[in-house]
C-alpha cells in the first residue's frame, strides 16, 4: 500500500517566546514492513539545529525558535509504501539489551491494577501471541476509548482507575502488563489510516512486545488487532517520553496552544 | 574500636621509630619551636579566609561559607611507595574506561556473567541513553580521584573510585601554595615533586578530547551549577589557573547545532565542557525536567558529535558502591591482569547470606549506601550508640539492597599538629588522574584528608575532617 | 569574556560605589545633626540614598538611630552600605575568574571585616570609626584594581559601573536640595545659608576643594557649576560622563562594534562639554536633572544589553 501523510503541528504563544528547543521524533524509517520513498520536515518559526540516532534507533531532529517566537510549525510530509506483516516487527537490532524493555517507568509501573489485568492469562494459554492478544483484549473491555479523560502525563495505573483513555493509555497498560509477565515491551508512536476517512485525528500509539523466536511483535490495542499495511511505525521507546513526536522546553511566561493536523491517505 | 589497638602511622611506624620518608622532615621539626608553629598554622587560616577557600556544607539551613581545617605537618609518600600507587591507578582508571564503554555497547561483561546483569539492570547510575554512543577519543572518564587508605607498610586499599566529577584538586594545589609560602626552607632541603601543573595538564589532557569537527577556535569551558555549589570556590579556581571561561546554564544556549556561551559580543562556540554538575542535572531537556542547572539540549548536540562532556554522561556505574565490589573481576576482565590495587571485603547486602553477616556483626562494621557520598547516611559499627545501631538494623532490613558493610579499617593515622604537640589521626588520600587518549597522567600527590577528631575513622569535609598537604618524594 | 561576567564586574564596582555614597550620606547626616540640632537632615539624606519610602514603611518616624541602622546595616535595605557591600561581593564570587586575586583579597577582606563589624547595631560614638574604615576598604578595593588588573574590557566594565553609579548619585544628592539653589529662593550671586550647601558638599567630600577653588564664597551657581560642570571635580557629573566616555571608547576599539550606548553617551558628553551653568538654570535645574537622570538610566539599560549581561 502506498501511503501519503501530511503532519502538520501548529504551537501558538501567548507571549513571544524567549528561547525554546524542541525534540522531534517525526522520521520513520525503512524498514521490512515499510519503505519510505521520500520524507520531509519542514519548519517556519525555527530552525534545525542537530540530528543525531539516540539510543532507540529514532531519527531526531533538534530545532531551536526564532528569538521572541510567537509561533512555530513543524510540517512533515510523505510517501511510504507498507507491505503487511501481520504486526512481526522481527529480531532485536543494536545494542541495547533486551532486559532494559522490562524496566518499567513513571508511566509503566506494574500496580497492583495492572496486575489484575494479568490474572489467569499464564494458565490459559501455552502461545504468548494468544496470550497477548488476550490481554489486549482485557485492556479495550476495562479501559474504553475515549478522548479527553487522559493526557499524555497519564500513567497506566490512572488510566485504569478511570475506565477510559485513548491508544496512548492503552499501550501503556499493555506495556506495564506484559513486562509484569516479563515481556520486554515497547511503545511505538506512528501513523494508521483509518479505513474511512483520511483527516484523523490524531497520531497512533501502539504497543510491541519481544515474543522468545519471533522477535518483537506489534499490538495495536485501541483497535484490537496487530498492525498491518495501514500502519507506518515512526518511533519508539520504554514508554511516550522516549517516543513523543514532539518533546520541548521554552523560556518565556504564558500558554500555549496546539493544533495538529494529520491526514493519512492511500495514494 | 578496642582501646589500645595499635594503628600504623606513616611518620612513625608500629615501633615509634621515625620511618624513612620523614627523616628530613622529622630532623626539621625537631629544630623548629612547636610555639612558633601553632603560630604559623593559625596564619595559614587567615590566609584561607582571605583568598576565599571556602566550602558550602549540603544541608545546613544558613549554609554559611567555611573553612576545611589545614594542618601544616606534611603526609609524605616515598618515590617507592608512589610508583606502586600510580601503577595500580593507572590499571583501574584504564579499566573503569574498558568497563563504561562495554557496559553501553555489548556488555560482554554480562553476557560472559562476570558482573550480574541485575546488578546494571536495576541501577539508576546506569544511563541507557548513553548505549551506543562514541565518546571524541573512546574517554569516558577525563579525571578520577581514587579514595586509598592505608593500614600498613606497603598495605593499600581502594575504597572508591570517583568517577563522576571527583573534587578536592584545588586543596591539592592551594595547600601546597601555602606550604611553599610558609616553609619555602623545607622545600629547597626535601625534594618534593611539584603538583603545581595540573591545571595546565588537566587542560590539554581535555583538550586532547575534542570532538571530531571542533569550531574554528577549539575552545574548553568550566561548567558550574553557580555560586551556592559547595565546591564552587574549587570551579572558580580551576578555570582561572586553565584560562577558560567558568560558564553556568544560563549562559549557554544551542547555536548552529553546537553549544554556545553569551559573550559580550555575542555567542561562541564550546568544544569540551568540564562540567561539575550531575548527570541528572545536566539537561533539562532529556533529563531532569526540573533542573534549572543544566544546558537543555547539550545531550542532543553531544549524541550528534559537536561537544565532549567531561566526564561522559553515565559514568556513575563505574564506581557505584555495588559495582565496587566487581572491581578486581572488572580489572582481570578487561587487562588480563590481577588488581594491583586492592579492594577492601565487601558484604554486598543485596545476598541474603551476607545480609545476615553483617545484622550480626553490626557493631563491627562500617556500613555505607550504595548510591551515597560525603559521609552521609553511613554507618561506623564501633563508634555507633546502641540505639543507632538498631536504628541502622532497621533501615538495613527495610532495603538490603541499598548496603554494602565492609571492616572498620585499621586506618594509618599522620601527626597533626596539636597545642600538646604533634597527635596522631587518621588519614585517607585521593590521588587525581586525568585519562585521555595520551594515556594515564596522575598527578604526583593527592588530596590527604584527616579526621581531626581523636580516634574518628571519618574524614570528610563536612563531618569534620581537615586536610593536609600530600609529599610526594622525588627518587633519591 | 561572557557577558555574565561583564556584567558581574559592572554591578560589582556600581554596588561598591553605592556603598561608599551611603557611607558619605550617613556622614554628612551625623555632622549635620551634630552641628546643627532641630535641622530636618535625616529625611533628605533618606530620599537621597533612594530609601525614604522603604524606610517610612518599616520604621514610620525619622530617628536619627533608626535612619542610621537602617543605611548602615539593615538587610532589608537593599542600598544599605552592607547590603550594596554583600551584593558587591556575591558579584566578585560571580567573576572570580574575572578579577586579580588582590582585587577579590580586598573585597573580601572588607566584606568579612565590615561584616563582623556591623553585625550588631553600631553605637553613635563608634560610628565615625565604622565610617573612616569603610572609606578605607573602598579605597583598598579601586587601589587593588588599578594596580592590579589589565586594561582591557575588564577594567572597562568595572569603571562603567563605578562612575555610572557616581553620575547618578550626584545628579540626586543635587536634585534633593535644587530648590535651595533656586534663584527664587535666593538672589543670583548671594550668599547661600550654610547648613546647606555644607550639606552638598560635604555628601560629595567637596568642601574643600570647592572652598579652596572658590576661596570660600558658597553661591548657587557656583556650587552647580561646580558638582555639573567642573571636570576636575572626581564626583562631578561632567567628569563621570567623560570617564564613561572614555571606557565605552575603550571597548569600541577593543570590540570594534558601536552600540546604542555609544550614541547616548556621546550625546550626554556633548550637552556637558557645551552647555554653561547659567544655561542651566535658565532652562531650570530640575529640569535638566531629571533628564540627566533618565538618560543615565537608559545607559545603563543599554549598556545592558549591548554587551549581553543578560538574555
Amino acid at each position: 500500500m502506498l501511503l501519503n501523510i501530511g503532519h502538520t503541528s501548529k504551537y501558538r504563544f501567548e507571549h513571544p517566546v524567549h528561547y525554546g528547543l524542541q525534540q522531534l521524533r517525526k522520521t520513520p524509517k525503512s524498514r521490512s514492513s515499510q519503505a519510505i520513498r521520500n520524507w520531509t520536515i519542514e519548519i517556519e518559526g525555527g530552525r534545525i539545529e542537530t540530528e543525531f540516532t539516540d539510543h532507540h534507533a529514532n531519527d531526531v531532529t533538534l530545532i531551536s525558535f526564532d528569538p521572541s517566537a510567537t509561533e512555530i510549525t513543524i510540517q512533515c510530509r510523505g510517501l511510504v509504501e507498507t507491505t503487511d506483516e501481520h504486526g512481526v516487527v522481527g529480531k532485536q537490532r543494536g545494542c541495547i539489551p533486551l532486559w532494559l524493555f522490562q524496566r518499567s517507568t513513571e508511566l509503566t509501573r506494574a500496580t497492583p491494577n495492572v496486575r489484575r489485568l494479568t490474572k489467569g492469562l499464564r494458565e490459559a494459554h501455552d502461545n504468548d501471541i494468544a496470550l497477548l492478544h488476550a490481554l489486549s483484549a482485557r485492556i479495550i473491555d476495562a479501559v474504553r476509548y475515549e478522548i479527553g479523560q487522559t493526557d499524555t502525563a497519564t500513567s497506566a495505573d490512572t488510566a485504569i482507575e478511570r475506565g477510559s483513555g485513548v491508544c496512548q493509555d492503552h499501550a501503556h497498560i499493555f506495556i506495564a502488563a506484559a513486562r509484569a509477565m516479563d515481556f520486554p515491551a515497547r511503545y511505538v508512536s506512528g501513523y494508521l489510516m483509518m479505513d474511512d476517512r483520511t483527516e484523523q485525528d490524531a497520531t497512533h500509539a501502539w504497543a510491541e512486545a519481544h515474543i522468545d523466536g519471533i522477535g518483537w511483535v506489534g499490538f495495536d490495542i485501541s483497535n484490537a488487532m496487530s498492525p498491518d499495511d495501514r500502519y507506518v511505525r515512526v518511533a519508539t521507546g520504554l514508554d511516550y517520553g522516549e517516543a513523543a513526536p514532539i518533546s520541548g522546553l521554552r523560556f518565556g511566561a504564558g500558554s500555549e496552544a496546539l493544533t495538529v493536523d494529520v491526514t493519512v491517505a492511500q495514494q | 574500636m578496642t582501646s589500645g589497638q595499635k594503628f600504623f602511622d606513616e611518620m612513625r611506624g608500629i615501633n615509634d621509630v621515625t620511618r624513612a620518608p620523614y627523616d628530613a622532615y622529622a630532623s626539621w621539626f625537631q629544630s623548629e619551636d612547636p610555639k612558633g608553629l601553632i603560630k604559623e598554622a593559625k596564619e595559614a587560616e587567615a590566609f584561607f579566609r582571605r583568598t576565599g577557600i571556602t566550602f558550602n556544607v549540603y544541608g545546613q539551613a544558613d549554609a554559611e561559607e567555611r573553612l576545611i581545617p589545614f594542618d601544616i605537618v606534611p603526609r609524605i609518600i616515598s618515590s617507592k611507595e608512589w610508583a606502586l600507587l600510580a601503577k595500580g591507578i593507572d590499571q583501574r582508571v584504564r579499566a573503569i574506561n574498558a568497563f563504561l564503554y562495554d557496559i553501553y555497547h555489548r556488555q560482554e561483561i554480562l553476557r560472559a556473567g562476570r558482573v550480574p546483569k541485575e546488578l546494571i539492570a536495576r541501577n539508576e547510575a546506569f544511563l541507557p541513553m548513553m548505549m551506543g554512543v562514541e565518546p571524541p577519543g573512546g574517554i569516558y572518564t577525563h579525571i578520577v580521584g581514587t579514595d586509598l587508605v592505608r593500614t600498613g607498610e606497603s598495605e593499600f586499599f581502594v575504597l572508591e573510585d570517583n568517577a563522576r566529577t571527583p573534587s578536592g584538586v584545588s586543596y591539592m594545589l592551594e595547600n601546597r601554595e601555602t606550604m611553599l609560602q610558609m616553609f619555602p626552607e623545607l622545600f629547597s632541603s626535601i625534594k618534593v615533586r611539584p603538583v603545581a601543573g595540573y591545571p595546565t595538564a588537566l587542560h590539554a589532557s581535555l583538550a586532547a578530547c575534542m570532538p571530531p569537527d571542533p569550531s574554528p577556535e577549539p575552545t574548553v569551558a568550566i561548567l558550574t551549577p553557580g555560586i551556592h555549589n559547595s565546591a564552587y570556590f574549587e570551579h572558580a579556581f580551576l578555570a582561572d589557573n586553565m584560562g577558560v571561561e567558568l560558564v553556568e546554564g544560563s549562559d549557554l544556549r544551542v547555536r548552529d547545532g553546537r553549544i554556545a556561551m553569551r559573550t559580550t559580543r555575542g555567542y561562541k562556540p564550546i568544544d569540551v565542557i568540564y562540567r561539575r554538575v550531575d548527570d541528572d542535572f545536566l539537561d533539562p531537556l532529556n533529563f531532569n525536567p526540573g533542573s534549572l542547572l543544566g544546558v537543555p539540549g547539550i545531550f542532543d548536540v553531544y549524541r550528534a558529535g559537536r561537544i565532549t562532556i567531561a566526564n561522559a554522561p553515565g559514568t556513575g556505574i563505574s564506581d557505584d558502591k555495588a559495582i565496587y565490589s566487581y572491581m578486581p573481576d572488572i580489572v582481570e576482565f578487561y587487562t588480563g591482569e590481577n588488581a594491583i590495587l586492592k579492594n577492601v571485603p565487601t558484604w554486598r547486602c543485596s545476598e541474603p547470606e551476607s545480609l545476615a553477616y553483617v545484622l550480626d556483626h553490626l557493631a563491627e562494621l562500617v556500613v555505607k549506601e550504595v548510591h551515597g557520598s560525603g559521609g552521609y547516611g553511613m554507618l561506623v559499627g564501633p563508634a555507633a550508640s546502641r540505639k543507632e545501631l538498631e536504628q541502622f538494623r532497621a533501615k538495613l532490613q527495610a532495603k538490603p539492597g541499598g548496603y554494602i558493610a565492609q571492616p572498620t579499617l585499621a586506618l594509618s593515622t599522620v601527626p597533626i599538629l596539636t597545642k600538646a604537640g604533634l597527635a596522631p589521626r587518621h588519614v585517607d588520600l585521593r590521588p587525581f588522574a586525568l585519562f585521555s587518549p595520551n594515556g594515564v597522567q596522575l598527578i604526583p600527590g593527592g588530596l590527604t584528608r584527616v579526621a581531626l577528631k581523636k580516634g574518628s575513622l571519618v574524614v570528610n569535609s563536612s563531618q569534620g575532617g581537615g586536610t593536609k598537604d600530600t609529599w610526594v618524594l622525588e627518587d633519591d | 569574556m561572557l557577558g555574565k561576567t561583564a556584567g558581574g564586574l559592572f554591578w560589582m564596582f556600581r554596588s561598591l560605589e553605592r556603598s561608599e555614597n551611603t557611607a558619605r550620606l550617613i556622614e554628612t547626616g551625623f555632622r549635620i545633626a551634630l552641628t546643627r540640632p532641630g535641622s530636618e537632615e535625616w529625611a533628605s539624606v533618606l530620599k537621597t540614598a533612594a530609601a525614604d519610602q522603604a524606610y517610612t514603611a518599616n520604621h514610620g518616624a525619622v530617628e536619627q538611630s533608626r535612619v542610621i541602622n537602617f543605611l548602615l546595616r539593615d538587610p532589608g535595605n537593599p542600598s544599605s552600605v552592607m547590603s550594596s557591600f554583600s551584593q558587591a561581593r556575591q558579584n566578585a564570587r560571580i567573576v572570580r575568574t574575572a578579577i586579580t586575586r588582590e582585587v577579590w583579597e580586598a573585597v573580601n577582606d572588607a566584606y568579612v571585616s565590615l561584616k563582623d563589624r556591623l553585625a550588631r547595631p553600631v553605637p553613635e560614638r563608634d560610628l565615625p570609626d565604622v565610617l573612616a574604615q569603610i572609606r578605607q576598604h573602598s579605597a583598598l578595593v579601586r587601589g587593588t584594581l588599578h594596580g592590579s588588573m589589565l586594561r582591557n574590557d575588564m577594567f572597562d566594565f568595572c569603571r562603567l559601573g563605578t562612575f555610572l553609579e557616581r553620575a547618578d548619585n550626584t545628579a540626586r544628592i543635587l536634585d534633593v536640595k535644587y530648590y535651595v539653589l533656586l534663584p527664587s529662593v535666593m538672589q543670583v550671586g548671594s550668599s547661600l545659608d550654610n547648613v546647606q550647601w555644607e550639606t552638598i558638599l560635604r555628601s560629595v567630600s567637596g568642601v574643600r576643594a570647592y572652598n579652596r577653588l572658590n576661596h570660600g564664597k558658597a553661591t548657587p551657581m557656583g556650587i552647580a557649576d561646580f558638582l555639573i560642570f567642573d571636570p576636575r571635580m572626581p564626583r562631578s557629573l561632567r567628569y563621570s560622563v567623560t570617564k564613561i566616555l572614555s571606557n565605552l571608547r575603550m571597548l569600541h576599539a577593543e570590540y570594534s562594534d558601536w552600540h546604542a550606548c555609544h550614541d547616548t553617551i556621546e550625546r550626554l558628553d556633548r550637552r556637558l562639554t557645551r552647555q554653561t551653568v547659567e544655561e542651566v538654570f535658565e532652562e531650570g535645574l530640575h529640569e535638566f536633572l531629571t533628564e540627566f537622570l533618565a538618560e543615565t538610566g537608559r545607559l545603563g539599560a543599554e549598556i545592558e544589553t549591548d554587551f549581553k549581561f543578560t538574555e
